[in-house]
């Protein structure tokens, strides 16, 4: 350390011209910065090599350890996201609740109409549903882009990759919650009330985990295939009709055995009939869980065996 | 201590965009009058790679500063990515002991749209600082990159000058015992280039190991105690900065 003396405080450097002042130390002394890298124990030591066999597991259980690390950092990347889609926006976040609010009062009463249900009843399965799917829409769409949006991130130093991932989550995470103003009053003017028990700190907790594989799942596919977006919009409108969003599961009399096949509608119900305060059959919540186990299983292997190969995609 | 260990590194891209069929006959014949074919091979799976690195091999005791010379495309980028532990090998195997400070890509790593403050603060989030570390890191990149009021400016409204006095400063000021840089950096001015290299060896425990990539002669025999000149994916020669400088100017010309 040259000096101990604390840089000068900065003059009124307004221009683009530059950095003619007086010599500074180059480089101050920082006691708690350096306190704090001491802490962090002996030098870390990167020892890279082609992988085989169970290196792939290893190292991608140590990527998403490293990344969760860093939940700090992926917390504030997300937040920054929302931040800056708002900044020069007038009424900023309160668009997209008010584009909502007017998408489920319309749809609600068309419906509603159509359907021939009371409007009591409709309303609020119809927002609590449609803001869930969009929730849903929303992580598998921008899923597609996590890595190679963060390309410039990736290709300038190593991180881990789960990192990127939990960004996505995180923001899409802040965007869900911009809706939920409006399926809260929507179910205090139609007097819902949630069924206070462990079914939705469960539901809560699976989804989490699932939007998050889901983001992992189609980030990787989307790194490697460019194609991805319009193959999962696709997918996703289908599924948007077959699953009971805009329509309630009752009303279909035929075929009811052949709805636990979509994926989504046991998803969706496990979180939608506690909180509407409906039960949930228990075959429900065991595919349920089932399908999210294999969700993790396919996402999970497809990111340990094509982690290190992820850089050279994006 | 700070130490780096390559060997045997292969890297190779694969070509994924448009038919590689067809862009492998095509390329083939190209390459069969050119004598250019060591950079393209065939996986197993016949498709077509780029092959960017082949069989580097050199180990970096602390203090030593290397320099890579070479043209355009010969691989040099690569091999500090693959020293920065982006590209993972496709062959060989990369060691480092010590904390890597990487100025690579041109984006610096940053967010455009985030201003000079908010991008110190995800860098150091990164580094795993508390707010009291920040600060100090903040001051010290202030002081060094003298931006005044554009630290909370975005990005994106500052000179590359100014962008990269901040990204410099940033890489340095975390005290990385390994520092990566690419050729991009000397984007600054004379006064910058002085007030950089005072930086690192006013870097006492920071920066034992300093590898740069550069075209500019002068740069690099002031900077760095150790050549290696590449081609091709290759190392042509590696040795004293003098000794491989000269053969490397003379073959140039």
């Amino acid at each position: 350390m040259s000096s101990n003396e604390q840089p000068a405080p900065e003059t009124a450097e307004n221009t683009m011209a530059d950095v003619s002042s007086p010599r500074r130390p180059p480089v101050p002394d920082e006691p708690e910065l350096r306190s704090e890298i001491a802490a962090q124990g002996p030098e870390p030591v990167l020892d890279l090599r082609p992988e085989k066999g169970f290196a792939h597991i290893r190292h991608a259980a140590r990527d998403f350890r490293d990344g969760f690390a860093l939940f700090r950092l992926g917390w504030t990347l997300g937040w920054l996201d929302i931040k800056l889609r708002y900044r020069g926006s007038m009424l900023g976040p309160f668009w997209m609740t008010i584009s909502t609010a007017i998408l489920v009062g319309s749809m609600g009463v068309l419906y509603a109409t159509l359907f021939h249900i009371e409007l009591r009843i409709y309303l609020p399965f119809l927002s609590f549903s449609l803001i869930l799917w969009a929730y849903l829409n929303t992580t598998v769409s921008d899923g597609c882009a996590t890595f190679t949006s963060s390309s410039g991130l990736i290709h300038a130093m190593r991180m881990p990759f789960s990192l990127h991932v939990l960004r996505v989550t995180v923001r899409n995470f802040l965007t869900f919650l911009h809706s939920v103003g409006v399926i809260a009053l929507v179910f205090i003017i139609f007097r819902i009330a949630p069924v206070p028990d462990w079914q939705i700190p469960a539901g809560l907790v699976l989804w989490g985990t699932d939007l998050y594989a889901i983001t992992l799942l189609t980030g990787v596919l989307g790194a490697r295939f460019r194609d991805m977006p319009p193959v999962t919009a696709s997918i996703m409108q289908i599924l948007f009709f077959v699953t009971p969003v805009l329509w309630k599961p009752d009303l279909i009399y035929a075929g009811r055995q052949y709805m636990l096949l979509d994926p989504c509608y046991p998803l969706i119900e496990i979180i939608r009939g506690p909180f509407m305060g409906l039960s949930v059959r228990p075959s429900i919540w065991l595919v349920a869980v089932l399908y999210s186990i294999a969700l993790w299983i396919v996402s999970f292997s497809l990111f340990a065996r094509m982690r290190a190969r992820l850089a050279y995609w994006v | 201590m700070a130490s780096v260990d390559v060997s045997g590194l292969t890297i190779s891209f694969p070509l994924y965009h448009g038919d590689a069929r067809s862009l492998k006959k095509t390329l083939g014949g190209a390459l069969n009058r050119r004598a250019l074919s060591g950079r393209f091979a065939q996986d197993n799976r016949q498709r077509v790679m780029v092959q960017a690195l082949t069989d580097v091999s050199f180990s970096l005791c602390p203090g030593e500063r290397l320099g890579l010379v070479g043209r355009n495309g010969a691989g040099k980028t690569t091999l500090l990515r693959a020293l920065a532990g982006i590209y993972e090998p496709v062959k060989g195997r990369v060691l480092l002991r010590g904390r890597i400070g990487s100025l690579l890509d041109t984006s610096l790593g940053m967010n455009p749209e985030l201003s000079g403050r908010e991008n110190i603060r995800l860098r150091c989030l990164f580094s795993g600082l508390s707010e009291k570390a920040i600060a100090e890191v903040e001051q010290d990149v202030e002081s060094f990159a003298g931006l005044g009021s554009f630290m909370d400016l975005p990005l994106k409204t500052y000179s590359s000058g100014m962008a990269v006095r901040l990204a410099f400063g940033l890489a340095t000021a975390i005290m990385p015992q390994i520092l990566i840089m690419d050729e991009w950096f000397m984007a600054g001015d004379a006064s910058f280039i002085q007030r950089a290299e005072q930086r690192i060896a006013g870097l006492v425990e920071g920066a034992e190991i300093l590898i740069v990539s550069s075209h500019m002669p002068e740069i690099i025999s002031q900077w760095c105690t150790r050549l290696i000149w590449m081609e091709q994916g290759r190392v042509v020669m590696d040795g004293p900065t003098e000794e491989i400088l000269h053969a490397y100017l003379s073959a140039e010309q």
